[in-house]
């Protein structure tokens, strides 16, 4: 046929057809040869043994409903434990008629993070979501909060300062006025504070009972270390690979330096410091609370981690486009926002999903200093006498969640690569 | 083609001068790169700058909007003194628009968002009139219609052509070009040549660095041949290429035009 047609007036013809549907990709990948057939047949019959264990033992005579763990014995899976201990598990030492507010705190910072999952609400409503979100979480946790005039004076000039600096060259005179109102604010505010012309006045929302954090426990404990752990470890990390990159020695010394370091320390020596060694050289009647400290560590520690992801990033552009905004007139912070940034994070989502998801479950070693995640609330579970000798069940079931967790992270991963390379194929 | 290109040239003898470079010497490590440059650029003056690979040429361009930092002499763009203040090199590069070999458009942005980017961000202008600038400028370059995709879906000459569009969105005085149709295929050299010399047409001043001899011909008022960092011969095109005065310039003319 093709060599019959002259050239110059060939047909686009279909490419040729294969083995499709299930029964051809079958005959094609499993049975092509007597060897692979056995192999298939084996292997089928070793994994139907399997499951049909597991489900055996998981479902058909496993119990779902007991007093202790003695009724448990015998039978299968013990599912009862984790019906009889879900809420220590899930809550820890929360007071236990108060579960109801870790709950919603955790729905609030589920909410929170599925939101701004979203694409679309990469702006300005992404601090409106994490600001009203922050604030319910707490507010359900602690019960109370006292908010002292120093701290929002502090925060208004911080905020301001980091407006100016951020906003200075990349928006309008007008907001940047707005910036610079709000620090100038901040900062008279906080010297009146200091020469004592403004009260220690403080801002106290208390509808609910105070809880304090060493009671705290469970899947909000994790929940909590692992988003701001990450969420303030993202930019402390990404301005250290800035840092690092910096023509000025002193800055890329500090960077390097401070990478180094916290890289060539285990994260629980980190977390020991931090408990035993911090309390040591402040002030006498000065205390940090422990669930602070432990946060601050993990947020050094990795910040540390993604500082290395974010300039492997930052290495892979070609360096015509560092050249490329330089010759348009860009300054340092617009290049590094509008044109680096965007393309280098690009570049290393799975690396930095990888690190997100290696550090929600190292926060389990907050263990090492007396803090109870929801791992360490799971094994708590386990210390009852009335229901000892069931950790496959409770493990299984702790590893669950944490595979949900992982799992989403994992997929969200996924698609936000996806999402992000719509047409920017090179 | 050469003569009537030449007939429209415009008089450059009253024209004030918009770089200049005094006694230039640059080094990379050991290597010389240039040495003791002397050019003077009228307002208005095109040229085109040639010579075998590792000559200088880029380097000498990429000084100009301090792409490079030179070590020694002069340069005055502009009225302005190159130094090693941020503020000076940004108010230069403002008013000196670079296309480069490998177009280096920004692939996470459109071609739209590309355009209008320097302009919001660097000239503060509006993004409705950025817009209305970028569009008659696509149109200019002939690719209106690509405004909304992204560059990889564009072919190599409409990318080259984009960044020259680029380039023009800050209004700048003088345009560098660095091997610009160098990463080309043949059949796209010819859609941004054509682009580059209607915007000589138009008065622009040019610093071309290219091997395109028709287009050195047709526009340029001057041909500048760089050999192992020095200006080696410069002279109009016509006497450039009918009698090279120097051993170098013969050799090379020769390689590059006889195949």
């Amino acid at each position: 046929m093709t060599d019959a047609m002259p050239v110059g007036e060939r047909r686009q013809l279909a490419p040729p057809t294969v083995d499709t549907g299930a029964f051809g990709w079958a005959r094609k990948n499993l049975f092509s040869s007597w060897g692979n057939s056995l192999t298939t047949i084996v292997l089928a019959l070793f994994f139907g043994w399997l499951l049909s264990w597991f489900l055996n033992w998981a479902l058909f005579t496993a119990t779902f409903d007991a007093k202790t763990g003695a009724e448990c014995r015998g039978h299968g899976a013990c599912w009862a434990l984790i019906h009889e201990k879900y809420r220590y598990i899930f809550f820890g030492s929360f007071p236990y008629e108060q579960h109801w507010r870790p709950l919603f705190a955790v729905i609030a910072m589920l909410a929170m993070l599925v939101l701004s999952a979203d694409r679309r609400m990469w702006n300005k409503r992404l601090l409106l979501i994490w600001g009203v979100g922050t604030f319910v979480t707490f507010l359900l946790m602690f019960g109370q909060l006292h908010i002292s005039i120093g701290l929002i004076l502090f925060v208004a000039l911080a905020a301001g300062g980091l407006g100016m600096i951020l906003h200075g060259t990349i928006a309008s005179p007008a907001e940047i006025n707005g910036w610079r109102a709000l620090a100038a604010i901040g900062a008279i505010g906080l010297l009146l504070r200091l020469f004592g012309v403004l009260p220690a006045w403080s801002l106290a929302i208390a509808p609910l009972s105070y809880v304090e954090t060493g009671l705290w426990g469970g899947i909000p404990v994790t929940m909590i270390l692992a988003t701001y752990g990450l969420v303030f470890a993202f930019p402390f990390g990404i301005l250290l690979a800035l840092g690092r990159r910096s023509n000025l020695p002193l800055i890329k010394g500090l960077c390097v330096g401070f990478i180094e370091l916290i890289r060539g320390v285990p994260l629980i020596s980190l977390l020991i410091m931090a408990s035993v060694m911090l309390p040591l050289f402040l002030p006498s009647g000065m205390t940090i609370d422990k669930f602070l400290r432990a946060q601050v560590a993990v947020i050094l520690f990795a910040g540390a981690y993604i500082a290395e992801i974010v300039r492997g990033g930052l290495q892979s552009l070609p360096k015509g486009q560092f050249e490329a905004a330089d010759a348009m007139g860009l300054s340092y912070a617009q290049k590094t926002t509008l044109i680096i940034l965007p393309q280098a994070l690009r570049v290393v989502i799975p690396p930095l999903i990888n690190t997100f998801i290696g550090f929600f479950k190292d926060t389990s070693l907050v263990l090492i200093i007396g803090i109870f995640d929801f791992l360490n609330t799971a094994n708590q579970a386990l210390v009852d006498p009335n229901w000892a000798g069931f950790p496959g069940e409770v493990y299984l079931f702790a590893a669950f969640v944490y595979f949900c967790f992982c799992f989403s992270m994992s997929r969200y991963s996924k698609h936000l690569e996806i999402e992000l390379n719509k047409g920017t194929r090179r | 083609m050469a003569t009537t290109a030449a007939k429209a040239r415009q008089d450059l003898s009253t024209a004030p001068s918009v770089i200049t470079l005094r006694g230039v010497n640059k080094w990379y490590g050991q290597f010389h790169v240039l040495s003791d440059i002397n050019l003077d650029v009228k307002l208005g003056e095109k040229i085109v700058v040639c010579g075998p690979s590792g000559s200088g040429k880029s380097t000498l361009i990429r000084c100009i909007n301090r792409l490079e930092e030179h070590q020694q002499g002069d340069i005055v763009v502009d009225g302005v003194t190159l130094s090693n203040d941020v503020k000076n090199i940004e108010a230069i590069r403002r008013e000196v628009g670079m296309v480069f070999q490998s177009f280096n458009l920004f692939p996470h942005l459109t071609i739209l968002d590309n355009l209008t980017l320097a302009p919001i961000w660097v000239k503060k202008m509006p993004k409705k009139d950025a817009e209305e600038v970028a569009m008659n400028l696509l149109t200019r370059v002939r690719i209106p219609e690509q405004a909304n995709k992204y560059p990889g879906q564009l072919s190599g000459g409409q990318q080259q052509r984009v960044a020259i569009a680029r380039a023009l969105c800050m209004r700048p005085k003088i345009m560098l070009f660095d091997e610009p149709t160098s990463a080309l295929d043949p059949e796209m050299v010819k859609e941004v040549l054509d682009v580059m010399v209607e915007l000589a047409r138009e008065g622009m001043t040019m610093i071309c660095v290219t091997h395109e001899m028709g287009f050195a011909r047709a526009v340029a008022d001057r041909v500048i041949f760089m050999d192992r960092g020095e200006i080696v011969e410069q002279n109009e095109p016509e006497e450039f290429f009918a009698n090279p005065k120097n051993e170098r310039t013969r050799l090379f003319l020769g390689q590059i035009l006889h195949h």
